[in-house]
């Protein structure tokens, strides 16, 4: 019996050879894409800039460091207006992403065929537009100023709205929906009585979500013209004046932490 | 017990229970308040409406060149910043993946020791507090203009965000497993291979493709501010009133996001 040998002893392993060879194969060309595309990308960079990045670093980190405290009476005015634009874009955007959340959702669209695609691809288009492209897009057709970074803020907020809300109404309890019909009551009335009672803590909760995000969104918007924080950044980037480049960046941090933190008591509060 | 009580009490008409508040005055105070901060809030923008008509026009303009769009003029700056794109996208979300998965465990509080669970932490706070922009801007004066401080931008972003999720998938683990993975005499190591990586494999899968698409979304704006890629293109475009290029480069965003987003849906459906 020399065949039961240690060394012949069977070991156990996760995989069989032939999901380890897909696996290394899988793996190399992984890595070989990888570094194409790490040379693609790197082929105009230039290294000197790169190697002397350590240097800049500290001469902006000192340059930044006592942050301009006395900057800040001129920021509480950009400050409101940021804050203005994030909800009333949010506002502007939950107008327009509730009819489309019904219009996609499947248990109450009109028509799963014709509708609901058309819904869905305004929902996709939507996101998939950066609100600093689209305020871009809308400085360059309205002017600079709040109200391009509201529609702006309204538009990127459709979406992300739109597609939560759907998901929703698409989980909401369908025996609810029979009971109400069962009184002989209207569409409307259903609608009314057995859906939105279902919805409304979700639509609350993503609503100040979305507010949430748009809180950060609408500090930027300024970099492209649209009012805001972002306007006094550009212009203290334009002169390389670091000290009040921090301090709106330590305003911007207090803001966003701020409004997280109501973000996360409100939606505590509903759901 | 009185008959009369019981049937005079009897509500004949039923109105629907105040939802968000106990009682029903707190909700018209709480929508009061908003209605006043609303309006105040639409006083304070200030519109030129000279200038939004005059804007009408540029607008159409946009909406032609969006629904005609013209690849081919500035093909070779659309072609150089999609591939810019593309390339920074792809590299940042691998490097983010990479650097993420040590912060991740290390931010897991049933893996890591005290000490190295702050740091972890700190990290990850450090990382999702700045907007992509705001870092962008800080790594372009850095690191100069170009796709190499879009690359750390969003390498450093994806941090944040992979690790943060990674950390509380691995922390969401069944202890059970990991236990009996320990009973064997396994080391922190095997604990980790055995009884940790399986359980979070599909969901380690799933964010890396969600944060690959956040990641392409992002790379198409942090040019804006001169950290590379599709953005700078569509600035430009957007600055020369070239409105059929920008309505071309915004068809191909959406398109690719579409593609990213379909494609890993698909796959992560496949996974999980």
């Amino acid at each position: 019996m020399t065949d039961s040998s240690p060394s012949h002893a069977p070991v156990w392993q996760r995989s069989s050879s032939r999901q380890r060879l897909v696996k290394w194969v899988g793996l190399f060309w992984l890595v070989a894409f990888s570094v194409y595309c790490w040379q693609v990308m790197n082929e105009d960079t230039i290294w000197a800039f790169v190697e002397d990045a350590p240097a800049q670093a500290a001469d902006i980190g000192e340059r930044m460091f006592p942050p301009e405290w006395s900057y800040l009476g001129r920021l509480w005015q950009p400050l409101w207006d940021t804050l203005n634009m994030a909800t009333l874009g949010t506002v502007l955007g939950v107008i327009m992403a509730v009819p489309v959340a019904f219009l996609a959702a499947s248990n109450t669209t009109p028509s799963v065929r014709f509708i609901r695609p058309l819904a869905l691809l305004i929902i996709v288009a939507s996101r998939s537009i950066n609100s600093l492209i689209w305020a871009l897009l809308l400085v360059a057709i309205i002017g600079p100023g709040l109200l391009a970074g509201v529609i702006a803020i309204g538009l990127r907020s459709i979406g992300f709205v739109a597609k939560l809300l759907y998901e929703a109404i698409e989980e909401i309890d369908e025996r609810q929906v029979d009971a109400v019909r069962a009184t002989g009551a209207s569409g409307l009335q259903v609608m009314n009585y057995a859906v939105v009672p279902q919805i409304l803590p979700a639509f609350w909760g993503i609503s100040v979500f979305r507010w949430d995000i748009n809180i950060r969104e609408s500090t930027i918007l300024g970099l492209v013209g649209a009012g805001g924080l972002g306007l006094n950044l550009q212009s203290s980037l334009n002169v390389l004046a670091w000290n009040q480049v921090s301090m709106i960046f330590v305003v911007i941090l207090l803001t966003v932490i701020a409004s997280e933190w109501v973000s996360a008591r409100v939606r505590q509060a509903v759901l | 017990m009185s008959t009369s009580l019981s049937t005079s009490s009897n509500p004949t008409q039923w109105r629907r229970p105040p939802v968000m508040f106990k009682r029903r005055w707190h909700g018209y105070l709480f929508l009061a308040a908003i209605v006043i901060y609303l309006i105040t809030a639409t006083w304070s923008i200030e519109v030129d409406w000279g200038r939004v008509q005059e804007g009408m026009a540029r607008g159409w303009r946009f909406l032609q060149g969006f629904l005609v769009p013209d690849f081919t003029t500035r093909w070779r700056d659309i072609q150089q910043g999609l591939i810019e794109s593309l390339t920074m996208t792809w590299t940042s979300t691998l490097a983010g993946i990479l650097i993420s998965i040590p912060i991740g465990i290390g931010a897991a509080r049933n893996l890591a020791p005290a000490p190295i669970y702050f740091l972890c932490r700190s990290i990850i706070t450090l990382s999702r507090s700045f907007q992509e922009i705001i870092i962008a801007i800080l790594l372009v004066a850095m690191f100069g203009f170009g796709p190499f401080a879009g690359f750390l931008t969003l390498t450093f972003a994806s941090i944040g965000f992979v690790a943060k999720l990674l950390a509380e998938e691995i922390e969401a683990c069944e202890a059970v497993q990991i236990e009996a993975i320990r009973a064997t005499g396994a080391g922190w190591w095997q604990v980790v291979n055995y009884a940790v990586q399986p359980q979070v494999m599909p969901r380690l899968i799933g964010l890396s493709l969600y944060r690959l698409d956040i990641n392409f979304r992002e790379s198409s704006v942090i040019g804006i501010v001169g950290a590379g890629g599709i953005g700078a293109t569509l600035n430009t475009a957007i600055d020369r009133y070239e409105y059929d290029s920008a309505g071309a480069i915004l068809i191909m965003i959406i398109a690719i996001v579409l593609v990213v987003e379909y494609s890993s849906s698909y796959i992560r459906r496949w996974v999980q």
